[in-house]
């Protein structure tokens, strides 16, 4: 009996183990639980004349790589401006004040994110700073109409 | 006319009763957690009956599941030269959906009918009337640990399908089909959100587990004392079971994932 049940707490335990082993798995290997953390991240904002499909949690990039994600998408009640919230990585804390924040597409119909391009001021961002420099979403739409425009004046 | 009049007033009154029988237990069970602490090395042996023993099942269909989605997957995304998504397609899949349901379906086959099964034959040799003359309560004594042991395995259980279904997915995906391992994972990185899907996942599981739970031993408890009986109350358990987890899970999905 005493064997027995000893036999019987053992696989308990290893199946708990299996499964917290399974949990550490799926949190690290199949979701954005790693880049989820980020150390001590300050916020930034930007105001743009078209976001197109930018969502909340959106990747905020530089050069390709992430080093943030937007945070909050409002509407500005005054200038009808969208004006993006976006977390930046505390490690990334020399980001040049002039730089330039647009929005930028991943493959022909990917996934929409904000991709900053560096300035040249000797300033940086602060939390609470807003990104003069932006450029709006490409909406396809507006592509093909510009292209018709200009193909009937012809 | 009168007859049938006759025939769903019978039936209303009587899926009441069942209600109101299946809450006054589930609510007895509850009550019964109190004697929890004494109860554990009970907890231990049924998390082994219901957890350890279906792990096989689990691991197996698991595996298959990841590896038959994945194979699918490809033929479909080829076409449109997407193969690089097929990660993220099968982790989604898995993740949102396939995971908590199928691995509740076998747990209600596995587990549940077993649990039904055991507690039904437990009333027909009158071994819960022998409790009772011995002023022990049955349902806190023998149906409470298992309640609390389903309840725990089935999401522990969920969680070990999904893994090894992704390493199905790899293993066809990746090692056979050649899709490439840095496209394959990193896509899965970036668009499973650990908090959307895999909590909602398990919070979906959770919901299976006291579902699976609760009508496995209410049939066992309720079950009629003969042979034949016990039968068809297992019976009943897998049928019901596995359509309140289907229904659940659509109910469920909606609230979350909208």
């Amino acid at each position: 009996m005493n064997r027995n049940s000893r036999m019987v707490e053992m696989s308990v335990g290893f199946f708990v183990l299996l499964a917290i082993a399974s949990l550490f798995f799926m949190a690290l290997n199949v979701s954005n639980f790693k880049s989820q953390s980020m150390n001590s991240p300050y916020v930034v904002h930007a105001q743009f004349d078209q976001i197109g499909g930018l969502k909340v949690r959106s990747p905020v990039t530089m050069s390709g790589v992430t080093v943030g994600r937007v945070t909050d998408i409002s509407l500005d009640s005054t200038t009808f401006r969208a004006t993006v919230s976006m977390e930046i990585d505390g490690q990334y804390n020399a980001i040049p004040l002039d730089s330039s924040a647009s929005i930028l597409t991943s493959g022909l119909l990917g996934e929409q994110y904000i991709g900053l391009m560096p300035g040249g001021d000797m300033d940086v961002l602060q939390s609470g700073d807003y990104i003069e420099l932006t450029q709006s979403a490409l909406v396809l739409e507006d592509l093909i109409g510009q292209f018709l425009l200009s193909q009937g004046e012809k | 006319m009168i007859k049938l009049i006759e025939r769903i007033g019978r039936s209303t009154i009587a899926m009441t009763e069942s209600l109101g029988r299946a809450s006054l237990f589930l609510w007895m069970i509850l009550v019964g957690l109190n004697t929890f602490v004494a109860r554990v090395s009970d907890v231990t042996r049924q998390l082994f009956n219901t957890g350890v023993l279906s792990l096989p099942i689990i691991m197996v269909s698991g595996l298959f599941v990841g590896m038959v989605l994945a194979l699918q997957g490809y033929n479909t995304l080829k076409d449109f030269g997407a193969e690089d998504a097929l990660g993220v397609m099968v982790a989604l899949s898995m993740v949102r959906e396939l995971g908590p349901v199928v691995a509740a379906l076998l747990f209600a086959g596995r587990a549940g009918s077993s649990l039904t099964a055991e507690i039904g034959l437990m009333k027909t040799t009158e071994q819960l009337s022998a409790l009772e003359m011995m002023a022990v309560n049955p349902v806190h004594r023998v149906v409470m640990p298992r309640f609390v042991a389903a309840i725990v395995a089935l999401p522990l259980l969920t969680l070990i399908f999904m893994s090894i279904g992704m390493l199905g997915a790899h293993l066809v995906g990746v090692v056979w089909l050649g899709v490439d391992a840095g496209a394959f994972w990193g896509q899965i990185e970036r668009s499973v959100d650990w908090h959307e899907d895999i909590l909602n996942g398990m919070l979906k599981s959770i919901a299976f587990a006291f579902a699976v739970a609760w009508i496995a031993l209410y049939q066992g408890y309720e079950s009629i004392p003969t042979s034949e009986g016990v039968g068809r109350s297992t019976t009943r358990t897998v049928v019901q079971a596995s359509l309140w987890i289907l229904g659940l899970d659509f109910v469920l999905t909606a609230l979350m994932f909208n």
